[in-house]
């Protein structure tokens, strides 16, 4: 019982300190990989200046036209119309509807998951219905949705609502559903039973999944940001889209396809980052 | 004087009568007939027998995970129909949970059943500390090699102040040396705990090496086929003569009714 040098040979993989890469070793690294990612945006830059250069389009702006676009949404100074210095109100209304819609999505996904996947009964009465609902798309449900909803915000978080919460739900079920029936018995045999269990087991066995479902979900809500504010809203990126369109000025749309573009990839990122320190227990999710 | 004394003591654990019945898709199959077994406080007792006996079925209906079709099994004269912390299950594959911690999985018992943080602390120190594990007490399962996880998964149901400690092949997927390191550890803290074990393996050596009583099951439906005292003082030697006449014992009564029923060779 006393013998701990054995027991620490029975783990050599455990025990050998990971080589730490220095801190220079680190940041090459890092150069590295951003490097690497920014080899196909920028060649997709140079061929659409290219091509627009080439053909003569007056249709679509150049790059450096959509930069100056981009510069005078964000901060004015340059064609003081309706749109300079707008952006941080519309990307501020956006990403309210955005979160809002899914927030909503995950609070009710979640919890309706992890009953679902751990009560047959519920899934008997739910999976169905739920299964009949999901192949209709999300954007079908837009007139409906102003019908219920008015012309408004309302309706585009409802869409947004909608259009996150299957990936959460069915992910969460998914999750829920694989977990390793010994862990339900290692908790019952050391007393947790029952709705202990939800919180104790079940919870954090799916997790890795849930993650899966709300980095889906936030993926379908920044796409349906768009459709949902293309109606009836003045405020928005959806709409500055839509204005975009209407007032022929393709400029405006890049713009605000890029501008979704980036804070899609970087609310991603955020749920990447809390996923990886959710999940820091699990070897191949921490990514 | 490292045997304790199990023949004065009192009755824990009684299965009589159990028949289990599953229903496969071709039909029901029985696991299990007439089973009576008693089990005495603080005893070592290894069931033993080739896959198939149903030594494992009736770990899992004592463990409670499992209902018997017929009979009944009861503890300290309660009749068992689910899983309790009064006994606790180590199983083959471990089952820790792998987002706790190793201090978390060992505290994760008596933390569900209400007990003091603080006193959850101690009973995590001491238990860690038992088995070897205190330097280890911040990593994940997955950060552990096997024998460090089935440590792990001891603890956490000796932290849970269990009374039946249930084995399920605990050692089947370790290697050799870790394996007899453990079976060693594991006759130490079943001596200084007074607990009453019940070890299913099918390893005719390592059932002399840790029993006080070998029970040998037969399979086609599963049974009792005998019962074998072993009272070799510990710690055992594998290597002496008594230890080998006792495995050879034990070893021909295991391989008696399968070369008569089946014409196979038992794997010890």
């Amino acid at each position: 019982m006393d013998d701990t040098s054995n027991r620490v040979q029975l783990a050599p993989a455990a025990e050998t300190p990971v080589p730490a890469a220095g801190k220079r070793g680190q940041g090459v690294q890092r150069a590295r990989t951003v490097a690497l990612a920014l080899i196909v945006p920028v060649c997709l830059l140079v061929i659409w200046d290219v091509m627009v250069r080439w053909t003569g389009t007056r249709l679509v702006p150049s790059p450096a036209g959509v930069a100056i676009m981009m510069w005078d949404f964000a901060f004015g100074g340059i064609y003081d119309d309706a749109y300079s210095a707008s952006l941080p109100i519309h990307f501020w209304k956006s990403v309210q509807r955005v979160y809002g819609g899914f927030l909503c999505a995950a609070a009710i996904g979640i919890p309706l998951g992890l009953m679902i996947g751990r009560m047959p009964l519920l899934r008997k009465l739910l999976d169905p219905t739920l299964s009949l609902l999901r192949p209709i798309p999300v954007t079908a449900w837009l007139p409906l949705s102003m019908i219920f909803f008015g012309l408004g915000p309302r309706a585009a978080i409802f869409l947004v609502f909608l259009g996150a919460f299957f990936p959460i739900l069915l992910n969460t079920v998914f999750g829920v559903r694989s977990v390793d029936i010994r862990l339900f018995e290692a908790a019952e045999m050391l007393g947790c039973s029952g709705a202990q269990q939800f919180r104790s087991v079940v919870l954090p066995a799916a997790l890795p999944s849930i993650f899966n479902g709300l980095r889906l979900g936030a993926g379908f809500a920044w796409i349906l940001i768009v459709v949902g504010e293309m109606t009836g809203v003045p405020e928005g990126l959806g709409a500055v889209i839509m204005d975009g369109r209407t007032l022929s000025r393709t400029d405006l749309v890049i713009t605000g396809m890029i501008i979704i573009g980036i804070t899609g990839f970087l609310s991603d990122r955020i749920l990447l980052m809390l996923s990886n320190y959710f999940l820091r227990w699990s070897p191949q999710h921490h990514a | 004087m490292l045997d304790r004394p199990t023949t004065i003591a009192p009755d824990i654990l009684e299965v009589s009568a159990v028949r289990k019945i599953y229903q496969a898709s071709n039909g029901p199959v029985e696991a299990l007939r007439g089973v009576n077994l008693t089990i005495r406080k603080g005893e070592f007792v290894c069931l033993l027998g080739a896959s198939g006996c149903g030594k494992s079925t009736l770990l899992r209906i004592v463990a409670g995970f499992e209902k018997a079709t017929e009979g009944s099994v009861t503890m300290y004269g309660f009749p068992v129909d689910k899983p309790g912390p009064d006994r606790g299950m180590v199983f083959q594959d471990y089952a820790l949970f792998p987002w706790l911690t190793v201090r978390d999985n060992i505290g994760f018992g008596p933390k569900h059943r209400r007990v003091a943080s603080k006193v959850v602390d101690e009973l995590t120190d001491k238990f860690m500390a038992m088995v070897g594990l205190t330097a280890f007490a911040d990593r994940y399962p997955h950060q552990l090699s096997g024998g460090m996880k089935q440590r792990v998964a001891i603890a956490r149901v000796l932290s849970n102040d269990t009374d039946v400690l249930l084995m399920d092949e605990p050692f089947g997927a370790l290697d050799a040396l870790t394996r007899s390191k453990l079976q060693e550890e594991l006759v130490e803290i079943w001596r200084t705990t007074g607990l009453t074990v019940i070890f299913v393996t099918h390893s005719v050596e390592e059932a002399v090496m840790l029993a006080d009583r070998v029970i040998v099951m037969s399979a086609g439906p599963g049974r009792i086929d005998c019962e074998i005292e072993v009272d070799l003082p510990r710690p055992r030697d594998v290597a002496s003569p008594e230890f080998n006449v006792l495995r050879r014992e034990v070893t021909q009564k295991l391989t008696s009714h399968i070369a008569g029923s089946r014409g196979v060779a038992a794997d010890s």
